[in-house]
């Protein structure tokens, strides 16, 4: 806004004093004066807003933090006995946790990954445009004039904070919730070598990350899906059948051709951040999913958008 | 300069029917124009067009000179509207739903939103309603509220598709002192209803809709100049009455088994009885009647629910 205040470049100071500069800043108010930045931030904020101030969002993001206080609570009351047998990420992360809290991160977000996580993305994803048809607000919002593009733009950079917000919340909670109820101290990752703790936070910090850009993904698919429909309820549905089927279709051992393919397949891959070395190659290949996700979800909800009457 | 102007403006539905079927709207700076037609005539198509919510079939339309839907970013937002009811946030009170519409506003002021959003809600008389949620406000002030965020920013068009839809008499009449207020400052109104008594009274031109087609465009009193005044005459020779008639160049002159009548156009009445009686016909009855506007209206829409198949 402060941009707005400075004098626009002209004179030297001092040259033009007195009444020239009010009356050129006169000539300018009532006009049409874009301040393209400052107008997107302050549009991106309502939309935060929006979903932010949501009571039914905000019952999602409280029921979302409570799942890794109780995570934490039921495996402090029967915490397996560490080397108890087994493999895979799962077991690993349980037998971890009883020797340090941290870990409560990582077994909060991969079990919430697989559906809690995906309904409150997909929640806010498929009410985004498909709500606004259905309330009308829509095409009040295109007469403001909002803009197609810069609405849809809007839309997508809001859900990717929503569903950064929901991945940190857990994060955050089950690292609380970790360090109350276990022993907190240098981290033994799963290939068995012990880094700092700090180094440890760090690898949690990734791991959060890499979970809110695969959760960015799955709103710009649920921002493509709610351009179809004016029943958010629908788009919304829509949203976690893809989910589910997903996952169900990536357990077919006959389908694992097609599993590397799938949206959901990269997600729990951040698995290897908690090795020494971090194996990159699921890493960098999840990311690769999650980024042409976005860029063919994103496409096909811009193309719709801007080409398809409002008659909501 | 024209506030709205359509060349052969046409939709058609992906079903195959044609909603607007060729409309050249001529929509002169600074007039209220009323927009009418029965319920299912295509003008809220039309109005969707012109705010390029939809896409036309063929055929072009500017608003304020710029073309649409091209030129939306740049005219819209001076351009006022309410398209197909009143819609918000029902979760949101009346005051948010504004600061809403008016942050989606690229041109919009941010540091004046506040007292801008207070003024249009004290405008509509919603200001002790402001921090009620909508989901709370009766239709009419749904309906005022609507009028209020096209309101936000000083327009030089307003767009109102049916503003009085659903409201009490006590509301249409609030809503036609609202309208009158607005195009006194000087600001186009096009206003469409299905009733031509509602807007009667407050328009200047108007444009006529009869299943997608424009039946009629032109300043009020045109319409009411067409409205063609007939002369009857009763009398018990009605064949010779109508001989008279047609001698002073009356149009369509007819006999009945009682009466003649003829279009009486441009002529003066008395003249026209004064020389009856001088021909010699018995005058019983002498009447000069021109069909009522609503009687021309439903003359052009055409009666009860004309709906294409």
């Amino acid at each position: 806004m402060s941009t707005a205040d400075l004098p626009a470049p002209g004179p030297a100071p001092g040259a033009a004093p007195g009444p020239v500069p009010a009356e050129r800043a006169e000539a300018v108010l009532p006009g049409v004066k874009p301040r393209p930045v400052w107008s997107y931030l302050r549009f991106f904020r309502s939309e935060l807003r929006l979903i932010f101030l949501r009571r039914r969002n905000l019952l999602l993001l409280a029921v979302t933090a409570a799942f890794p206080l109780l995570i934490g609570i039921a495996l402090r009351l029967a915490a397996p006995r560490p080397g108890n047998g087994g493999n895979g990420p799962g077991v690993a992360f349980f037998n971890s946790l009883a020797g340090n809290g941290v870990f409560l991160t990582f077994i909060a977000l991969s079990s919430l990954l697989i559906l809690v996580l995906p309904i409150v993305v997909s929640v806010v994803a498929g009410d985004s445009v498909a709500g606004e048809a259905g309330y009308g607000t829509l095409r009040y919002l295109l007469a403001v004039p909002a803009g197609r593009t810069r609405l849809l733009s809007v839309k997508l950079l809001a859900i990717a904070a929503w569903g950064l917000c929901a991945t940190f919340v857990v994060s955050a909670v089950a690292l609380v919730v970790g360090a109350i109820l276990f022993p907190v101290g240098p981290v033994t990752l799963l290939s068995g070598v012990t880094v700092p703790l700090a180094e440890g936070l760090l690898r949690l910090l990734f791991v959060t990350l890499y979970v809110a850009a695969a959760m960015a993904a799955l709103g710009a698919v649920g921002l493509a899906i709610s351009t179809l429909t004016e029943h958010a309820i629908g788009a919304i549905a829509a949203v976690m059948v893809l989910v589910v089927a997903s996952e169900v279709v990536d357990q077919v051992p006959q389908l694992a051709a097609i599993g590397p393919y799938l949206p959901t397949h990269w997600w729990l891959s951040f698995d290897s951040v908690l090795r020494a070395p971090v194996d990159t190659y699921g890493l960098l290949h999840g990311l690769l999913s999650f980024g042409v996700y976005l860029v063919l979800a994103g496409s096909f909800a811009w193309a719709r958008f801007t080409s398809a009457d409002v008659t909501s | 300069m024209t506030a709205i102007s359509t060349g052969g403006l046409t939709k058609r539905f992906r079903g195959g029917q044609l909603a607007v079927d060729h409309i050249d709207l001529d929509v002169p700076h600074g007039c209220v124009y009323g927009f009418l037609g029965p319920n299912g005539s295509g003008k809220t198509t039309t109005i969707r067009m012109l705010l390029g919510l939809a896409f036309p079939t063929s055929g072009r339309a500017t608003l304020l000179d710029v073309p649409m839907p091209g030129g939306a970013s740049q005219v819209l937002h001076r351009v006022g509207s309410l398209v197909e009811g009143p819609a918000f946030y029902p979760y949101l009170n009346g005051e948010d739903n504004l600061a809403r519409m008016d942050a989606a506003d690229r041109t919009a002021d941010p540091r004046t939103a506040g007292r801008r959003i207070g003024a249009a809600l004290d405008r509509v008389g919603l200001l002790p309603a402001a921090k009620k949620r909508y989901r709370n406000y009766s239709l009419g002030m749904k309906q005022r509220l609507a009028i209020a965020a096209g309101l936000l920013r000083p327009r030089e068009l307003i767009i109102l598709d049916e503003p009085t839809n659903g409201l009490d008499p006590q509301g249409t009449r609030e809503v036609r002192t609202l309208i009158r207020q607005i195009a006194a400052d000087g600001t186009t109104v096009f206003v469409s209803s299905h009733l031509l008594a509602e807007v009667e009274q407050i328009c200047s031109h108007v444009g006529v809709m009869r299943t997608g087609r424009l039946v009629f465009q032109g300043p009020l009193a045109e319409l009411r100049r067409s409205a063609a005044a007939r002369v009857t005459v009763r009398t018990a020779d009605p064949e010779a009455a109508a001989k008279v008639l047609a001698a002073l160049g009356l149009a369509d002159a007819l006999a009945g088994s009682h009466e003649a009548s003829a279009v009486l156009g441009d002529a003066e009445p008395e003249p026209v009885c004064a020389e009856l009686v001088r021909a010699g016909i018995g005058v019983r009855g002498f009447t000069v009647d021109a069909p009522s506007l609503e009687d021309l209206f439903v003359g052009l829409t055409g009666e009860g629910f004309d709906v294409d198949g």
